[in-house]
């Protein structure tokens, strides 16, 4: 329960941060659910949004492959531990890919950018916040990738990468909030 | 009271890495670099203090400006625009850069101390907090010479510490006056959400043995829903500059009306943070008065499962009262009606902890030294402070009254004769543990009486021209109004509290050089800090004290009559 005092980091407290987190994307959250309907010109929502249901299973199921991984590590099976952190990357960098795609579409074919309407500046900043939340996990699950393939990462390291894949099931918990909120009720 | 009479825990003798200051000889370069590359939370919480009285006598130099800017009607002391400026600057660097390092500080530096362990849970964020927060602020100031570029000085933001929609919309607000605004508050967020994380982990995962929750000091508790609130307040704040940012760089719509945005989502998402945030300091002040009231009353803090409950339920209803601010804004009967019922309810939690104070010094041997007169002089005007709140809270009466200087000099009432006195009175609690030197007696009265004098000379007469009619923000007025005799008592008051500061800081650098030393106990208390030498050495404890109660001191110092062991709680 009490710990000496050295100063050692206490790693599940790492949570907070992403509560603060939680704080900002509910924000941004309530801005856009406010602001649903509300864009006086410019293209809808129902115009130009399509479902993507692809990029969110390839989002949703990487959740799944940083569980295997996290077992394999407590199991120390390195091999497969470096396989499913592995899948995890490419998932996360499809899902990344897809959403650039969509921007893409959005930006040249229908025009719409963060300054064009209300409902492009409310989406691209909710999607986007969303976004570089993954690009930063996606940054911090190749150094773990890295430490694995490099024989640096021991196990002493094990809690501080439950930590990390616990960061990586916020942001995909996220992405349900966001999917429901802008594809389902905002369309 | 003796010196060096106190029993260390475990005894300094067996430790190895006990450091004498006389093995320490530097320069004073080496000991700026030990300052500014330390992660050791007694400096840092130094700091965080230092830091927030330069601000204190900066933003106390902007009021006296706006007080003379008021002392005669059509006056031209400053431009309608530099008022602007200064109003803004003021409120924005008294709550970000003097109030919030404030608590930050003692926070930083106590929490170790008082559950008996050697750090903060996570010393670098520590340091990395502190960093952000003071770069915020320079960033504030360094819009005066960057607002405009580089040509046009004097270009501080002014748009109000609120910053309303579409004042800082890019038609209004030319230049990067807001930018910097907006940019200094995000950095400066970040480092407090950093800091609350630390203050949580601290509490929850760093405490020596025997310490449970509930043998924590109650400074300890306050300041873990303190932590709560800032994480909760100011990440919104930081959304919502991120969105103003984005409308100002980007040709974003948030706050655009014409583009079917809002500027009333603007003032919901400012008052979301603006008042949790209000409790975001005050619960502090009230963390300190837990500490100093019982210590100067010769008695246990009264009533402290309720105190511990109290705090959690103000911290609970704080989050559920920011539209009080908004009512001329045209809300609903139904949202006016809830806002008024949750605004009453803080009274409740509140008036515990006043009743529980008062109990405490209720039949104590009560001795007047500076700390305690600051805190009689909080408890008093906290109360008064409260009761103006409920009266604002009443949302037809709020009709009357919003935006006039009646709603200026409560607000003041809470900040300067709550948040304020209770500040001042922990600074000359906990000065000779920081510096291992007493502030002087005399001087630490004149600084009261005189503060005490000119804070009701100043405040409680403000509230006459608000009740009056005369609006907030104005930066002149008619004589034929009336307000003339009043603003001028106002303005003596303002100087008469400047001249209370000024003796503050002659105190504070006489006594850090002159002043009589402290020994590790001069109060004679309870809680561990003051088991430490005074300054403490850098690892605070040389072995991990052991404690049975909610007084570990008094056990030590009374080992025939210790406080009853508690049951885990």
């Amino acid at each position: 329960m009490t710990h000496a005092g050295h100063g050692h980091a206490i790693d599940p407290d790492w949570k907070l941060p992403s509560r603060g987190r939680v704080g900002m994307f509910s924000l941004i959250l309530a801005a856009y659910v406010y602001y649903i309907g509300k864009s006086t010109y410019g293209p809808q929502p129902r115009q130009v949004l399509e479902l993507p249901i692809l990029n969110t299973i390839f989002l949703l199921s990487s959740s799944v492959t940083i569980m295997m991984a996290e077992r394999a590590l407590v199991k120390r099976a390195m091999a497969a531990f470096s396989a499913w952190w592995g899948l995890t990357i490419v998932l996360g960098a499809i899902f990344l890919l897809g959403t650039a795609q969509e921007w893409r579409k959005l930006i040249t074919k229908d025009g719409l950018t963060i300054s064009t309407n209300l409902f492009g500046t409310t989406y691209y900043s909710l999607v986007g916040l969303h976004a570089s939340h993954v690009i930063v996990g996606l940054i911090m699950l190749t150094a773990v990738l890295i430490f694995a393939l490099t024989g640096a990462l021991k196990p002493e390291h094990t809690e501080k990468v439950e930590v990390l894949a616990l960061y990586w099931h916020f942001v995909d918990a996220v992405w349900v909030v966001v999917f429901t909120v802008v594809y389902v009720i905002g369309r | 009271m003796a010196e060096g009479s106190i029993p260390v825990p475990g005894g300094l003798g067996g430790a190895t890495d006990v450091v004498r200051p006389e093995d320490q000889e530097s320069t004073w370069l080496e000991v700026l670099h030990s300052w500014v590359v330390t992660v050791d939370h007694k400096k840092l919480g130094v700091m965080y203090v230092l830091f927030a009285l330069f601000f204190l006598v900066v933003g106390g130099i902007e009021a006296l400006i706006i007080r003379i800017q008021l002392f005669f009607p059509d006056n031209h002391f400053v431009s309608a625009e530099t008022f602007n400026r200064v109003f803004t600057m003021h409120g924005t660097t008294m709550i970000f850069f003097v109030a919030m390092p404030l608590v930050f500080g003692f926070g930083n530096y106590l929490l170790p101390l008082m559950l008996g362990v050697r750090d903060m849970a996570f010393p670098r964020l520590n340091a990395f907090s502190f960093w952000m927060s003071a770069f915020g602020g320079l960033l504030l100031y360094y819009s005066f010479i960057g607002g405009v570029g580089l040509q046009g000085a004097g270009s501080a933001p002014d748009v109000g510490w609120w910053a309303y929609s579409p004042l800082t919309s890019r038609a209004f607000s030319r230049g990067h006056s807001t930018d910097y605004w907006a940019l200094s508050l995000i950095v400066s967020g970040f480092g407090s959400i950093g800091a609350a994380v630390n203050f949580i982990a601290t509490a929850f995962c760093m405490r020596c043995k025997g310490m449970t929750l509930f043998r924590m000091p109650l400074l300890v508790w306050l300041y873990v829903v303190t932590a709560g609130l800032v994480i909760l307040a100011v990440s919104p704040l930081t959304a919502a500059q991120v969105m103003l940012t984005i409308d100002r760089y980007l040709g974003g719509h948030f706050f655009d009306t014409q583009a079917g945005g809002s500027a009333v989502v603007w003032a919901h998402f400012f008052w979301i943070f603006g008042h949790p945030e209000v409790y975001v300091l005050v619960l502090p002040a009230f963390a300190i008065m837990n500490e100093v009231i019982p210590v100067f009353s010769r008695k246990a803090i009264f009533g402290y499962p309720a105190m511990v409950a109290a705090s959690v339920g103000i911290g609970f209803v704080s989050l559920g009262v920011w539209a009080h601010h908004m009512f001329t804004i045209g809300m609903t009967s139904i949202s006016n009606a809830f806002f008024v019922l949750s605004t009453m309810l803080v009274g409740i939690p509140t008036g515990i902890k006043i009743f529980n104070w008062i109990a405490t010094m209720w039949g104590g041997k009560i001795r007047y030294r500076t700390p305690m007169l600051f805190a009689v002089g909080f408890l008093v005007q906290f109360l008064i402070a409260g009761l103006t709140g409920i009266i604002l809270s009443v949302a037809p009466f709020n009709w009357q009254l919003h935006n006039s200087y009646f709603v200026i000099a409560h607000f003041h009432y809470v900040i300067v004769g709550g948040i304020l006195f209770a500040i001042f009175a922990g600074i000359y609690y906990w000065f000779p543990k920081v510096t291992g030197r007493m502030l002087d007696e005399r001087l630490g009265k004149w600084h009261f009486w005189l503060f005490v004098v000119g804070f009701h000379v100043c405040f409680d007469v403000m509230h006459v021209p608000g009740i009056l009619g005369m609006p907030r923000s104005i930066y002149t007025y008619e004589a034929d109004r009336g307000w003339t005799t009043l603003n001028q008592i106002v303005s003596v008051g303002a100087a008469i509290q400047g001249i209370a500061i000024a003796i503050l800081v002659y105190n504070i650098v006489h006594s850090c050089l002159k002043g009589r030393i402290a020994g590790p106990d001069p109060w004679d208390a309870w809680t561990l800090e003051w088991t430490t030498p005074s300054p403490p050495p850098p690892y605070n404890f040389a072995t991990e004290p052991v404690v049975t109660s909610r007084r570990p001191l008094w056990d030590l110092k009374h080992p025939n009559d210790p406080d009853e062991p508690l049951e885990e709680g």
